[in-house]
C-alpha cells in the first residue's frame, strides 16, 4: 500500500479509537453528560517532547527592532519616511494615525553570540550566555493592534473574550500531573521598572472560559496568601481545622449514604485536597531551603516577593513539582516615549532571572522537556512615536510581526527562524501567526491541535480557532 | 410600571383535560430529530449543510430537495442500496468513507450507522428542524398511573418515565420542600419560623399550603433579585467598561429596573420589547428607557489607543450576539465572517440583523471615564421634586458666580483706590468666592445623587449596513437592509425602514418559533438545573435535541396563552409533582443520571456562589435587605486589583451594612470580578452567559473553609447560639442553617465536636482571643463562642448546605 495511504488509515483508525472512549473524544463527550470528570489521559496523539511549559509573557509588547531583530542599515534611514511601498496603508493605532511615519533605528547595539552566533542586542547580557538554547521567530503576527484584543489572543486564541486560555485548554486535555498543586499557575509581576500605571492584565487572560472552570489558571499573589484563602483564619490553628474537618468528613459521608449522590465524595475529596494544599503551597513557595549560588544565580531581586526574579524562581520549584504550565506576567512594556530609557529597566528586570531560570532548569535536566516561551502580544513599529532623535524615541503597537523565542521541550537552539523585511515591518519568509505557535506548542506537548477540541455554542471550539493553523516543524528537534 | 399586578390564573384552570390521546410516537423507532439530524449536522454540514462557500461536491444534506439536495445526489428513499451516503458511511476506504480524514470528524458508530439504516429504509423523511417550526401544544399523554398526578408537566414526565420502565419518586419531605424552593424562588433559605409555619399548615391543609407558599415566596421583593440574577448572566451586565482600563460604567439603573419587571411581574413580552425597542415607544417610560440600556451592556474601550471605527463595529457585533443569545437562543455571531455553517443564518442575515443595531447615536469609545460613569446618550430619571431643588441649587450658583465675577470687577476697576478700600474689595470677593465654592459642592453633592440611565438612541440620519468581507470593519461588500432570517417568519415592518420595535413585534409573535422556548427552557433550567434543551444558549442545529420536545412545546405554548406571564410559569413548574420530588435515589441512579434528565427524582446540585454567600449572611442574621442603588464591594483579599489596573486602583471595601447587602448588589470589576464569586463559577461577564458551570475543586474549599466574611458570619451566628440553653444549641444551630433537624447521629458528632473544640479552646486561650478579635465578648465566653463558630464553619461547608436538595 502507498505509504502516504497507509499512514491515512492508521490515523483514521486512531481517530476512530479516540472517538470511542479512549481519548480526548472521550474527554470532551464525557465532560458534557458527567458533572464530575475525571483527568483523562490524552497524551495519546504523539510522542510529546515538553511535559510542562513555563510561558514568559512580556505584557505591553517589548520592541523587537531594540531586542531581536537585528536591522543594521535602519541607522542610514533615520527620520526618513517609512516608504508607503512598506507600510500599503496598513492599519495603524488611533495613536499615530495622522502622523509621519519617520524611522527610528535602535540605539542598542547587536552583536552574535554563542556557538551559533544568534544576534542578540545589548540590553539582555545575561540571556546572551544561552543563545545556543533560544529558537527566535522573528516572523511572528497578530490581528490584533491594541493590548487588551492583543493580550487576549495569545493567551486565548481568541480577541473576543469568553474563550478559555491556553493553560486551561492544556488542563482540558492533559490533566494534572500532580495531587497536590493546582495544575495551572500564573504568576504577574508585583512591580516592573517603567512606570507604575501600565497596560492592565484580565482574569480572563488565565480563565476557563466556556471549559469546566477547574481548569481555570490559579493566580498566584503577592501579598497575603499566595493561593486565595489558603491560610487557616487567625485562632484557626492545623489541629483545630483537622478536627473540623474530621467532622464533616464523618457527617458529609454520612449523607452521601442517605442521599446517594456521588457529588458528596467528590466534596469531601477536595475538601482534602484543599488540606494537602495548606502544606504543599507553603512548602512551594518557602525558597529559604534554596542554595546561596541559586540565589545569586537569579539576582538580587530575588529577595523580592512578587519580583520577576522571584516568580523565576518560584517557577523552576512549580515545574520540578510537575505544575504543567506557569505563566509569568511581567508588565511595563508598552513603550510609546522615552523607549530607550524604559527598555533598559525592563531588560533589567527581566535578563538575569530569566537567564537563571534556563540555567536552573538545565543544570536540573528539566529544560529537555520543559518548553520555555518568551513573547509580548504584538511588536512595535520601527517608525519613531513623539520626540524622535538618535538617543531617544517610542514606538506605536505593530501587530505585522514581532519577535518571540522558545527554549527546551524539543526546540532547536541557536536560531532565527521567519524574516522580516529590512525594516522589520512585514514578514516576508516563513510567517508564523500567534495560532501557529499555539499549534506548535501544544504539538510538543503531544497533542493535535485540531483534535484539542470542546463542543460549545454549535463548534468544536479548538484553541488554534477556525481558521488554519500550523505547526512550525522547522523549528522542533533540538 | 406593572403592566400586570396579578397573575391569579387560577392554577387548576391551567390543567389540561385528561383525555384518551394517544400520544405521537415514532413507529419506526427511528427519530429524524433525534437521531438523524444531529449526526448530519456535527459529522457533514460542515462541507454539506447551509454555508454555500464551504459546499463540496455540490451536494447538501440539510435539504431532501433541489439539485443539490439530498434525495437528487445521495439518499435513495427506501434502499440503501441505492443511496450513496449509505455507502459511503459505512464504507472502509478511507478514499471513500464520509466523513472524509480531512474533515477531522469521527466517522458515524454502528448504532448510528443502524438508524440511519432504518431512517432511509423508511422513506428517509426529512423533517423541518424542531425549533424553527411553531411549537405545538401535545396531545394529552396517556399514562398507565394518572393518579400520580393530574398536572401536565407531570402526565408529560411521567409519560417517558413510563416508556422506559421507570416510575417517579416520591415526594420530598416539608423541611427539604420549603427549603428548595425558599432557595428557588428567593435565592434564600427559610428561616427557622417560616419553616414551622409551613409545617403546620401543610398538617392543616395539605396542598394549599404548598400553594400558598408558592405565592407568598413570589409576592416578596427577594423574588426579584434571585430572578433577575439569572438575566445579569444572560446580558453580561457589569459595573466596568471591561477593556483596555476597565472604567467604571454605571448600569445600575438597568440592573434595577429588571429585579423590579420581575417583581411586577412584567410580561416576557413587554420585557423583551422594552429592552429590545424602550426608546421607539411614542412617549417611552422611565422603565421602557432604561431597559433600553440593554444595547449598553456590551464592553466597550475607552478612548486613545484603538480606531474607533473597528471599536464601533466590534460594539454593533456585541449587540448581535447578545440578542441572539438571550432572545433567540441562537449563535447568529457565528455568521459574522461566513455563513453559518450548522443552522441557515446566512452572513447576509447577520448583517441584516446587525442593520437594526447599526444606528445608535453614541460614541463607540468612552472618554476616559465619562462623569459618573455615564457615557452619552443618558436621561435623568429625577422626579420632579429632585429637578425642582437641582434647578434651585443651580439657580443659586449661578446668582453666586455673577456676584463674585461683580466682585471681581470692582476690584480690578478699583485699583486706584486707597488701600483700606482694597482690602475690602478683596475681601469681599474672597467671602464670595468662598461662598460659591460651598454652594458648587453642594449643587455637586446634589447632582450625584440624581439616578440616570443609558439608554439606546437612534441617530436621525440611518447609517448604512454592509456585509462586512470575513467580518473585517474594514472591507464592506454588498449593501444589506434591515430584515430577519429567512428560515423564521416574516418580518412586518410599520414603516418604510424596519424598525428595532418592528424587530421586537416581530419576536413577540405568537408563531415566532424560538422566543418563547428560549425563555420557557431557561426558566425550567432555573429550577432543576438543566434545561429541557441543555444547551440553553443554543437551540440550534448543534444544539441539543430536547430530551422532553412535548413538554418543552406545552410550557412553551401555554406561556405565550397565559399572555407571557413569567409568574405563572414559575408557578405550574413549582405546583407540579415533578418538581416536589424527592432528590435522593440509589449511586447507581446518580451515575445513570447524573444530571437527572429523565426527571425520575427531584434535582440536587451545588447552589451559585450567590445563594451561597446570600444563604450564609441570611443565617448568621447579617444579611441587609435594602434593595437597589449603587453596587458595593464586599471585603476581598488585598491585592487582587492592584494586580491587573493600569490606572492605579486599588479595592476599597465598603463599610457598615453595605458590606452584608445581597450579592447581586455586588460590585462587578470584569477585569477582576470577585473571587467569592468566580471561584464558585459566576462567570466574568465578558459575554452572555445562558448557563453557568457547576464544578467542585479545592479552591471552593478553601473559600468556604476559610474566607474571613464568612468566618465572621459563622462567629455571629454563634453568638446567637450562645443565647440558646446548652441542651438545645445544636439543634437550634442545625434547624437555622439546613432547616432541617439533626437525627441522633448527627448530635452526637457535633457534641463531640463541641466538646473537643472547647477543650482545645480552653487549652489555647490565645486562639480564642484572636477567633473572637473585634467582637464585644466576655472573656469567660470566649471560648465557648470560639468553639461554636467553628462548628458553625463546619455547618456552612457541609455539602447538603451548599446543595439544593
Amino acid at each position: 500500500m502507498h505509504p502516504i495511504r497507509k499512514q491515512e488509515l492508521v490515523l483514521t483508525r486512531r481517530r476512530f479509537l479516540l472517538n470511542s472512549g479512549m481519548g480526548l473524544g472521550a474527554a470532551a463527550f464525557t465532560s458534557m453528560i458527567s458533572r464530575t470528570v475525571a483527568a483523562q489521559d490524552v497524551r495519546s496523539h504523539f510522542a510529546p517532547t515538553a511535559k510542562r511549559v513555563v510561558f514568559l509573557f512580556m505584557a505591553g509588547a517589548p520592541s523587537q527592532v531594540d531586542l531581536f531583530d537585528y536591522k543594521p542599515d535602519l541607522r542610514e534611514l533615520f527620520q526618513t519616511e517609512l516608504p508607503e511601498s512598506v507600510r500599503r496603508g496598513q492599519r495603524v493605532t488611533a495613536m499615530t494615525k495622522g502622523s509621519t511615519k519617520l524611522i527610528a533605528p535602535s540605539k542598542f547595539k547587536f552583536a552574535q553570540q554563542g556557538k551559533s552566533g544568534v544576534w542578540m542586542s545589548e540590553l539582555l547580557p545575561w540571556l546572551a550566555a544561552h543563545a545556543d538554547k533560544l529558537c527566535f521567530v522573528h516572523s511572528m503576527n497578530t490581528d490584533a493592534i491594541n493590548h487588551d484584543p492583543g493580550k487576549t489572543s495569545f493567551c486565548t486564541g481568541s480577541e473576543i473574550p469568553g474563550k478559555p486560555s491556553m493553560g486551561a485548554w492544556l488542563s482540558y486535555g492533559l490533566g494534572t500531573l500532580n495531587k497536590d498543586l493546582p495544575n495551572y499557575v500564573v504568576m504577574p509581576s508585583a512591580f516592573w521598572s517603567g512606570k507604575v500605571n501600565v497596560q492592565a492584565l484580565y482574569a480572563r487572560l488565565w480563565g476557563s472560559g466556556f471549559l469546566p472552570s477547574r481548569h481555570q489558571g490559579t493566580s498566584f499573589q503577592t501579598t497575603g496568601d499566595p493561593v486565595l484563602f489558603l491560610s487557616n483564619p487567625a485562632g484557626v490553628d492545623p489541629v483545630v481545622r483537622r478536627r473540623t474537618l474530621d467532622a464533616l468528613d464523618e457527617l458529609n459521608q454520612k449523607h452521601f449514604s442517605e442521599i446517594g449522590d456521588p457529588e458528596i465524595q467528590t466534596t469531601i475529596a477536595q475538601q482534602e485536597m484543599a488540606f494537602r494544599m495548606q502544606s504543599s503551597v507553603p512548602e512551594l513557595t518557602d525558597i529559604s531551603e534554596e542554595s546561596p549560588a541559586t540565589l545569586e544565580m537569579y539576582g538580587p531581586d530575588v529577595q523580592k516577593p512578587g519580583s520577576y526574579a522571584r516568580n523565576c524562581l518560584l517557577a523552576r520549584r512549580m515545574l520540578e513539582r510537575d505544575v504543567q504550565f506557569v505563566q509569568l506576567f511581567h508588565r511595563g512594556w508598552d513603550h510609546h516615549s522615552n523607549l530607550p530609557q524604559n527598555m533598559e529597566g525592563q531588560c533589567r528586570d527581566v535578563d538575569q532571572p530569566t537567564a537563571a531560570l534556563l540555567q536552573d532548569l538545565h543544570q536540573r535536566g528539566l529544560l529537555d522537556d520543559t518548553l520555555v516561551v518568551f513573547s509580548g502580544e504584538f511588536g512595535r513599529t520601527v517608525y519613531g512615536q513623539g520626540k524622535l532623535t538618535l538617543e531617544n524615541y517610542g514606538r506605536d503597537h505593530h501587530p505585522r510581526c514581532f519577535t518571540a523565542w522558545l527554549a527546551g521541550g524539543g526546540i532547536k537552539g541557536g536560531m532565527h527562524y521567519g524574516k522580516t523585511d529590512e525594516f522589520s515591518y512585514n514578514v516576508v519568509e516563513d510567517p508564523v501567526h500567534v495560532r501557529d505557535l499555539h499549534a506548535t506548542m501544544l504539538h510538543l506537548l503531544g497533542i493535535d491541535h485540531e483534535k484539542l477540541i470542546f463542543p460549545y455554542q454549535g463548534l468544536d471550539q479548538k484553541l488554534t480557532g477556525v481558521e488554519h493553523a500550523r505547526v512550525v516543524r522547522e523549528i522542533i528537534g533540538g | 410600571m406593572c403592566t400586570r399586578t396579578s397573575f391569579l390564573t387560577t392554577f387548576v384552570s391551567l390543567l389540561l383535560a385528561c383525555g384518551n390521546h394517544v400520544s405521537a410516537q415514532d413507529n419506526t423507532g427511528v427519530s429524524f430529530h433525534r437521531d438523524i439530524r444531529p449526526v448530519l449536522a456535527d459529522r457533514c454540514f460542515a462541507c454539506h449543510g447551509p454555508n454555500a462557500e464551504s459546499r463540496q461536491g455540490e451536494l447538501r444534506l440539510d435539504r431532501a430537495d433541489g439539485s443539490e439536495g439530498a434525495y437528487e445526489n445521495a439518499i435513495e428513499p427506501g434502499s440503501v442500496d441505492n443511496s450513496e451516503l449509505w455507502q459511503r458511511i459505512i464504507s472502509d476506504d478511507p478514499d471513500y468513507r464520509m466523513p472524509p480524514p480531512v474533515a477531522k470528524k469521527p466517522s458515524l458508530t454502528k448504532q448510528e450507522q443502524l438508524l440511519f439504516k432504518q431512517w432511509i429504509e423508511s422513506g428517509a423523511e426529512y423533517k423541518g428542524f424542531w425549533a424553527f417550526e411553531p411549537p405545538r401544544k401535545p396531545a394529552a399523554p396517556l399514562v398507565d398511573h394518572p393518579r400520580w398526578s393530574r398536572q401536565d408537566i407531570d402526565l408529560l414526565v411521567l409519560e417517558k418515565l413510563e416508556s422506559i420502565g421507570m416510575t417517579p419518586s416520591e415526594e420530598a419531605d416539608d423541611r427539604t420542600l420549603i427549603r428548595r424552593l425558599t432557595l428557588d424562588l428567593n435565592g434564600l433559605p427559610p428561616t427557622r419560623e417560616e419553616v414551622s409555619d409551613f409545617l403546620q399548615d401543610r398538617q392543616q391543609s395539605g396542598d394549599y399550603a404548598w400553594e400558598r407558599l408558592v405565592d407568598r415566596l413570589m409576592a416578596r421583593p427577594q423574588f426579584g433579585e434571585h430572578m433577575a440574577r439569572y438575566w445579569l448572566d444572560l446580558v453580561r451586565f457589569a459595573d466596568t467598561n471591561g477593556m483596555h482600563k476597565d472604567f467604571y460604567r454605571n448600569l445600575v439603573a438597568y440592573r434595577d429596573w429588571v429585579i423590579r419587571a420581575f417583581n411586577c411581574n412584567l410580561g416576557y413580552d413587554d420585557f423583551l420589547s422594552f429592552q429590545l425597542a424602550g426608546d421607539l415607544y411614542e412617549t417611552p417610560t422611565n422603565d421602557q428607557l432604561i431597559a433600553s440600556g440593554f444595547h449598553r451592556l456590551h464592553l466597550i474601550i475607552d478612548r486613545g489607543t484603538a480606531l474607533p471605527e473597528e471599536s464601533y463595529t466590534k460594539n454593533v457585533i456585541d449587540r448581535v450576539t447578545s440578542v441572539g443569545t438571550s432572545f433567540m437562543g441562537m449563535t447568529v455571531h457565528c455568521a459574522q465572517c461566513h455563513d453559518h455553517k450548522y443552522d441557515p443564518i446566512s452572513q447576509k442575515d447577520f448583517y441584516s440583523l446587525y442593520a437594526f443595531f447599526n444606528n445608535i447615536d453614541a460614541e463607540p469609545e468612552t472618554n476616559n471615564q465619562p462623569k459618573y460613569g455615564l457615557q452619552p446618550p443618558f436621561v435623568s430619571l429625577a422626579p420632579p421634586e429632585q429637578n425642582a431643588e437641582l434647578n434651585l441649587l443651580n439657580q443659586h450658583l449661578s446668582e453666586l458666580e455673577e456676584k463674585v465675577r461683580l466682585a471681581r470687577t470692582a476690584l480690578t476697576e478699583g485699583l486706584d483706590a486707597d488701600s483700606e478700600q482694597l482690602t475690602d474689595l478683596e475681601a469681599e470677593l474672597k467671602s464670595l468666592e468662598q461662598e460659591r465654592d460651598i454652594a458648587k459642592r453642594k449643587r455637586d453633592a446634589f447632582d450625584q445623587t440624581i439616578p440616570r440611565a443609558m439608554v439606546m438612541k437612534e441617530r436621525s440620519e440611518l447609517r448604512p449596513t454592509f456585509i462586512l468581507k470575513r467580518g473585517q470593519y474594514d472591507s464592506p461588500g454588498e449593501p444589506v437592509q434591515r430584515d430577519t432570517p429567512g428560515f423564521l417568519p416574516p418580518l412586518k415592518k410599520q414603516g418604510e425602514v424596519a424598525s428595532r420595535m418592528d424587530l421586537a413585534r416581530w419576536f413577540i409573535d405568537p408563531s415566532h418559533p424560538l422566543t418563547a422556548r428560549v425563555e420557557v427552557n431557561r426558566i425550567w433550567q432555573q429550577f432543576f438545573g438543566v434545561g429541557l434543551v441543555k444547551t440553553s444558549e443554543d437551540l440550534g442545529a448543534q444544539g441539543e435535541v430536547p430530551r422532553h420536545p412535548e413538554l418543552l412545546d406545552y410550557l412553551a405554548v401555554s406561556f405565550v396563552e397565559s399572555g407571557w406571564d413569567i409568574k405563572a410559569l414559575v408557578k405550574q413548574i413549582v405546583m407540579s409533582k415533578t418538581y416536589r420530588q424527592t432528590s435522593r435515589t440509589t449511586t447507581d441512579q446518580f451515575r445513570q443520571d447524573p444530571e437527572n434528565r429523565m426527571l425520575a427524582r427531584g434535582s440536587r446540585y451545588r447552589l451559585d456562589a450567590e445563594m451561597i454567600r446570600d444563604q450564609i449572611l441570611a443565617t448568621s442574621g447579617l444579611l441587609s435587605t435594602k434593595m437597589y442603588g449603587p453596587s458595593v464591594k464586599p471585603p476581598q483579599p488585598d491585592g487582587l486589583w492592584q494586580a491587573v489596573t493600569m490606572i492605579g486602583e486599588r479595592f476599597q471595601p465598603d463599610q457598615g451594612d453595605a458590606i452584608y447587602r445581597r450579592s447581586i448588589y455586588t460590585y462587578w470589576k470584569r477585569a477582576m470580578p470577585p473571587p467569592q464569586m468566580t471561584i464558585l463559577n459566576a462567570p466574568n461577564r465578558d459575554a452572555c452567559i445562558a448557563r453557568r458551570e457547576r464544578t467542585n475543586t479545592p479552591s471552593q474549599a478553601l473559600l468556604l473553609l476559610n474566607e474571613s466574611e464568612y468566618l465572621k458570619a459563622a462567629r455571629q451566628l454563634a453568638t446567637q447560639v450562645l443565647e440558646h440553653p446548652p441542651q438545645d444549641r445544636i439543634d437550634y444551630v442545625w434547624e437555622v442553617v439546613t432547616s432541617h433537624l439533626p437525627d441522633e447521629r448527627e448530635r452526637v458528632v457535633l457534641k463531640s465536636l463541641v466538646a473537643d473544640l472547647l477543650k482545645k479552646y480552653e487549652s489555647s486561650p490565645h486562639l480564642a482571643d484572636e477567633l473572637c478579635r473585634g467582637c464585644d465578648v466576655a472573656d469567660a465566653t470566649k471560648q465557648e463562642l470560639a468553639a461554636w463558630t467553628m462548628v458553625g464553619n463546619v455547618l456552612y461547608n457541609l455539602d447538603i448546605v451548599k446543595s439544593k436538595e
